[in-house]
């Protein structure tokens, strides 16, 4: 199951035009710096792209991760489960059969896999895009002092990571919901809607006694990892709480789903 | 529910001796000898026929399992007439195209039990018969077909027991010739109905079964045969333009047994 979802996502078009499109957003960083002069106050590690080509792939991912991320993850999680009840498929694949606990997991496996794939994706384009513009050297750590290049490109696959690991707690809400509807865009649009709620309450700092619990509020630490010392604090904070919101909603999804008539 | 798509309020339901729902999950062992097509089928459009099968080959299972299924995709698909086909979109598939991958799908496991809802459905006349030769083929070769549908001359043609429901409750069951009462029905077309019906009305064994403007259905049983009823009729000055021997339908069979079970008590 796992492998036929993950194989069939790259049979559909929309995968390569999606691809493009992260390409295209994740090279921004590298053109618009490259084709201006000055600071341009922009989001995190824009600025430092102009000396090293290797924020190029942080200046991408940082670009992504509040709002084409989410996006992604509510639509390909949203659609997990609810499109195949809308496109007729749900029922035959119960009747192969595949066990229900296992396509609720494999889909959600299947979701988190294709995301960590976009996230690779970006980063991969924005750090090439960063090369050709202004090259690689020497790594400045935000503490000041620096990395080698490589071992800036390990904390970079580190950061990839640990975004990826970010929307792991929206996706299991994502398929929780898919598993109520047959409306796939439905669920999609409800995951990503509570992103964007998150985000807002996050951004009201009234309202800071929430904000741990806040499924975006972490979304931003993979920056300590360019601290030395890399500072854990936030990231391990975030990892937890995204398991919290996993272990809920996929228990959530599994409940509703295992007890579901399937008549469509 | 065979099927373990939709729970059961009460009861158990075995399928090829295993229980589908032992303890809160349906589980799969049965179903892995079961094809079936439910109401339409279902396939991801913007992938080919022969892709679809092969999605579903590979989707779950014993290896053994998806090696043999993949290994039926091109014969299955020659089986339902798509040979040609199977390299298109199922996109572009006609309704009967479609319906035709459906039964290609539920043979794809080599099911000892087929359950089909309604398999003609969208197909032409030309189609319809392949099916229904189809299964017969497959039900010769030991496979139980379960049929469910609401053309009943079609149920007629195919089928060697017949179930019938009526408010959830299965009413009448066994071979369609069975079902169908023995009592003979007789068509007699006359130029004088209302004086027809007069003289047949004081016949024993005779029995009115609804009539057109110038046919009587009627029900004999004995002494009445063709030859009293003509004889009668004549008899009394009625010309008899023709006497056609019918066979009871299903839909006969199928209408008053609802209609029985349908008023209320």
């Amino acid at each position: 199951m796992f492998r036929v979802e993950v194989a069939r996502a790259f049979r559909r078009p929309r995968t390569y035009v999606l691809g493009a499109l992260l390409a295209g957003v994740a090279i921004l960083p590298s053109i618009v710096l490259a084709t201006s002069s000055g600071e341009s106050g922009g989001p995190p590690f824009f600025d430092q792209l102009r000396n090293n080509g290797l924020f190029g792939g942080l200046a991408a991912v940082a670009l992504i991760v509040p709002f084409f991320l989410p996006l992604g993850a509510g639509l390909l999680s949203g659609e997990s489960v609810a499109s195949e009840a809308s496109a007729g498929t749900l029922r035959y694949l119960l009747v192969r059969p595949v066990g229900r606990v296992r396509l609720v997991l494999q889909k959600y496996a299947a979701v988190m896999t294709l995301l960590a794939l976009a996230v690779l994706w970006v980063a991969f384009a924005g750090l090439v895009a960063g090369g050709i513009a202004f090259g690689y050297g020497r790594f400045p750590t935000l503490s000041g002092d620096r990395i080698s290049a490589v071992a800036a490109l390990v904390r970079i696959l580190g950061a990839v990571v640990y975004v990826a690991i970010g929307v792991a707690g929206l996706s299991a809400i994502g398929v929780f919901f898919s598993t109520l509807t047959e409306s796939g865009v439905g669920a999609a649009i409800a995951t990503v809607s509570l992103a964007i709620v998150s985000e807002i309450l996050d951004g009201l700092s009234s309202l800071h006694a929430i904000h741990p619990y806040l499924l975006t509020h972490q979304w931003l630490a993979f920056a300590d990892l360019f601290r030395s010392p890399i500072a854990w604090d936030a990231m391990r904070q975030g990892i937890l709480l995204q398991a919290c919101y996993v272990v809920v909603f996929l228990v959530a999804a599994l409940a509703v789903f295992t007890r579901k008539d399937v008549t469509s | 529910m065979a099927l373990g798509l939709i729970f059961p309020t009460a009861g158990e339901v075995d399928v090829l001796g295993e229980p589908v729902f032992p303890g809160q999950r349906p589980r799969d062992r049965a179903l892995r000898r079961v094809g079936a097509l439910i109401e339409e089928p279902g396939f991801w459009t913007h992938m080919s026929g022969r892709r679809n099968l092969e999605y579903f080959a590979r989707t779950a299972g014993p290896a053994d399992d998806r090696r043999a299924r993949l290994g039926r995709v091109d014969e299955v698909l020659r089986t339902v007439g798509l040979g040609e086909a199977g390299g298109k979109r199922v996109k572009a598939y006609s309704q009967g195209m479609r319906q035709r991958l459906g039964i290609a799908l539920a043979l794809l496991g080599s099911p000892s039990v087929l359950v089909l809802d309604e398999p003609t459905n969208g197909l032409d006349p030309q189609g319809m018969r392949e099916v229904r030769t189809l299964l017969r083929r497959l039900a010769d070769d030991g496979v139980t077909v379960f049929v469910s549908s609401h053309l009943l001359t079609e149920v007629e043609a195919m089928c060697d027991r017949v179930g019938v429901l009526a408010r959830g409750r299965l009413v009448a069951e066994g071979p369609p010739g069975e079902l169908r009462s023995s009592g003979n029905l007789l068509r007699v077309d006359v130029d004088d109905r209302p004086a027809a019906e007069r003289v047949l009305l004081g016949m024993e064994g005779v029995e009115m079964d609804g009539s057109g403007t110038v046919a009587l259905r009627l029900r004999l049983a004995p002494p009445a045969t063709a030859a009293s009823v003509n004889a009668a009729l004549v008899g009394a000055g009625i010309a008899v333009s023709a006497l056609i021997p019918e066979h009871e339908s299903l839909e006969d069979v199928f209408v008053s047994l609802v209609e029985g079970e349908e008023t209320p008590r």
